[in-house]
């Protein structure tokens, strides 16, 4: 049975942990709702970067000329993985969502016979895949989300990484990180990048809903030199919002963790306050039975 | 339809301007283009410079861009811009620090890489400048 001193110093030490993530949690929910609006101000961006790219892609598509970053090198023997998480932890299941996913991955495309190489992007990845891929990482990119994510930032990340491609280091890109649903739901998402995914339902619909065939495009200058801007540029974008969606999803698991914690913590001194008032009973208790039986026995 | 063109001009960080308005004059990297209704389709690259809005008659906003793409098709126009600064709140003191900032780079610039990146903004910082003038 602990003694009086030993519930009280757990008491307050409950309590001051409760005051930690109280705290954590208001910064986190104020900081999710910036992170929140920057996200969603990037989208419209992103997707009508996609909508353009998808023409052209339309365009010049399946032609020999093509850059390899539209078309891939053809060959899919080297992949490389870049792993969006956030710096630090203390935000629930969020980082671990994403290195399970990413490490699921890893080991179907090893079964697969393929190469891997993993860009860590955010501190926590790095930990959670060093353990199994050590070697496999090939760099790790931290501290983007100290201050406001800007765009250079991940304009610098998509230049590396279109670097490395046209040095031959791998054939095909894709980004994993947590996009961010609502404040309390984060999903897992894998978006390949290099080569660029053929535009996917929302172009057969349009065609579909129209019932005529897609409009064709005049270029100026050339559609090459246009795929030579926009392509690097489209690398950048799409980090840049993956960077965004995942900023605003780690706020949000953090916000949530810490809720749950505080509220833990509230249970937890519940208890204790039960315990130490029970405890304090009955050694008044005892003191007074001691005294009674000592006076009767004179 | 077909009087209006819906224009929409985006950045990276945000949705700047959409709405219907009368023609859109964007400067395209090979010369300026005006967009009315039913303009052909088209993908162009964007040079830095003005975009001028016009709704009804005039020029109703004139919005800076530092470059981007520019997507037509006949009932829309969509302009992905690095960057936009509406000349309505252009802060001269700014852009001429920004400019000089820019010279700075260029000459402590050290790989021909570095060199061209810093060259270009400041062509940017210049013709955000000349707009304004």
């Amino acid at each position: 049975m602990p003694s009086l001193k030993d519930l009280r110093i757990r008491i307050s030490s409950v309590k001051s942990t409760q005051k930690i993530t109280a705290a954590m949690k208001m910064v986190a929910a104020s900081k999710l709702k910036r992170a929140q609006e920057q996200a969603e101000a990037a989208r419209p961006y992103a997707e009508r970067m996609e909508r353009m790219l998808g023409s052209l892609a339309a365009a010049v598509g399946g032609s020999a000329g093509a850059p390899k970053l539209l078309s891939g090198t053809g060959a899919s023997n080297v992949h490389l993985l870049v792993v969006v998480t956030a710096d630090r932890g203390l935000c629930g299941g969020f980082n671990g969502q994403v290195v399970r996913g990413a490490r699921n991955l890893v080991n179907r495309l090893k079964a697969e016979g393929k190469e891997v190489k993993i860009l860590c992007v955010g501190r926590k990845g790095r930990d959670g895949l060093k353990r199994d891929f050590a070697s496999l990482i090939v760099d790790t990119i931290e501290g983007l989300t100290k201050r406001e994510i800007r765009f250079d930032a991940a304009d610098a990340i998509g230049t590396r990484v279109a670097g490395m491609f046209a040095d031959g280091e791998f054939d095909v890109c894709t980004v994993v990180y947590n996009r961010f649903k609502s404040a309390i739901a984060q999903e897992f998402t894998a978006q390949q990048l290099i080569p660029f995914p053929p535009p996917p339902a929302p172009a057969a619909e349009d065609e579909a809903k129209a019932g005529q065939p897609q409009a064709v495009y005049e270029f100026e200058p050339e559609e090459e030199a246009i795929l030579a801007d926009l392509l690097p540029r489209n690398l950048g974008v799409q980090l840049y919002r993956s960077l965004l969606e995942s900023y605003a999803g780690e706020q949000g698991a953090r916000m949530a963790a810490m809720d749950n914690a505080t509220r833990n913590a509230g249970e937890m001194i519940g208890r204790l306050t039960l315990n130490y008032n029970r405890t304090r009973q009955a050694t008044i208790t005892r003191e007074m039975i001691e005294i009674v039986s000592g006076a009767e026995a004179v | 339809m077909a009087d209006k063109v819906a224009f929409e001009l985006v950045s990276p960080a945000r949705l700047l301007f959409a709405g219907e308005v009368d023609m859109v004059v964007v400067p395209g990297s090979e010369g300026d283009f005006g967009v009315l209704p039913n303009h052909s389709p088209l993908i162009s690259l964007v040079r830095p410079g003005v975009i001028a809005v016009h709704e009804g008659g005039k020029v109703g906003s004139r919005i800076f861009v530092a470059g981007g793409f520019a997507e037509v098709t006949p009932d829309r126009c969509t302009v992905l811009a690095e960057e936009a600064v509406n000349l309505a709140d252009f802060d001269r003191a700014k852009a001429e620090a920004r400019l000089t900032a820019a010279r700075a780079k260029v000459a402590e610039a050290e790989t021909e890489a570095d060199k061209a990146a810093a060259q270009r903004a400041v062509s940017i910082a210049e013709a955000l400048l000349a707009a304004a003038a």
